[in-house]
């Protein structure tokens, strides 16, 4: 199963929970990112990602395999979303299994920075006066 | 050479198109940017952006070859 997805409806989060469930996982820690109404000072009325797709499903893969292996947790995905979101939407979810929860939030923190920082995505904002925007931080 | 480029984000909206074959006497990403930017005003200088040749990330010295897909990737804003 691959570890990193992008999908274009929404994500099931109890179900890629439920993924990641294993006898010896005392922890489990998930991060869900959600569309907010407003961003920089401005009214946000929905979003767009777009990704490009081959080189997004690499770079998100090797994120996850890394942090994987250096924090030595039992299983951890990451679902990142295309399309167009909705205020309150889950745009990208991670989650992690761990013996312990010090290594699951270490993980889980690790991937979500990583995605943010190399994954390439981009958000298309849409905004409450009708104008839009590519961010490039 | 004969080029294959992908434009996504606002390099997408500049350009008017997610993709463009095209010919061109560049022989580096870096001098391929520096023709396509001129061409259709893109506002991003070089140094922000990275650059990805068939499906991964390279140099931007990197000697180009017949055929190549070349991706010039902005910013990127997920998560």
């Amino acid at each position: 199963m691959s570890r990193f997805a992008l999908q274009a409806t929404p994500i099931d989060a109890a179900a890629e929970q439920a993924r990641l469930g294993d006898d010896a996982a005392g922890a489990c820690v998930v991060f869900e990112g959600r569309v907010r109404d407003h961003n920089d000072g401005r009214r946000v009325r929905k979003l767009q990602y777009q990704a490009y797709e081959a080189l997004a499903l690499a770079e998100g893969e090797a994120i996850v395999a890394e942090a994987i292996a250096r924090h030595a947790v039992i299983a951890a995905r990451c679902v990142h979303r295309v399309g167009t979101l909705e205020i309150g939407d889950v745009a990208v979810w991670v989650g992690v299994s761990a013996a312990h929860r010090g290594e699951a939030f270490d993980c889980c923190r690790r991937i979500i920075d990583e995605v943010k920082r190399r994954v390439p995505i981009w958000k298309n904002e849409h905004y409450a006066d009708g104008e839009s925007g590519w961010l490039h931080p | 050479m004969n080029y294959r480029l992908l434009y996504f984000a606002s390099l997408a909206d500049a350009a008017g198109t997610a993709a463009e074959l095209r010919a061109s006497t560049a022989t580096t990403p870096a001098a391929l940017y520096d023709e396509v930017a001129r061409a259709h005003g893109f506002a991003l200088p070089r140094e922000r952006l990275r650059v990805a040749v068939n499906g991964a990330f390279v140099d931007w010295d990197l000697g180009l070859r017949e055929g190549d897909e070349v991706v010039f990737v902005p910013p990127v804003s997920g998560g």
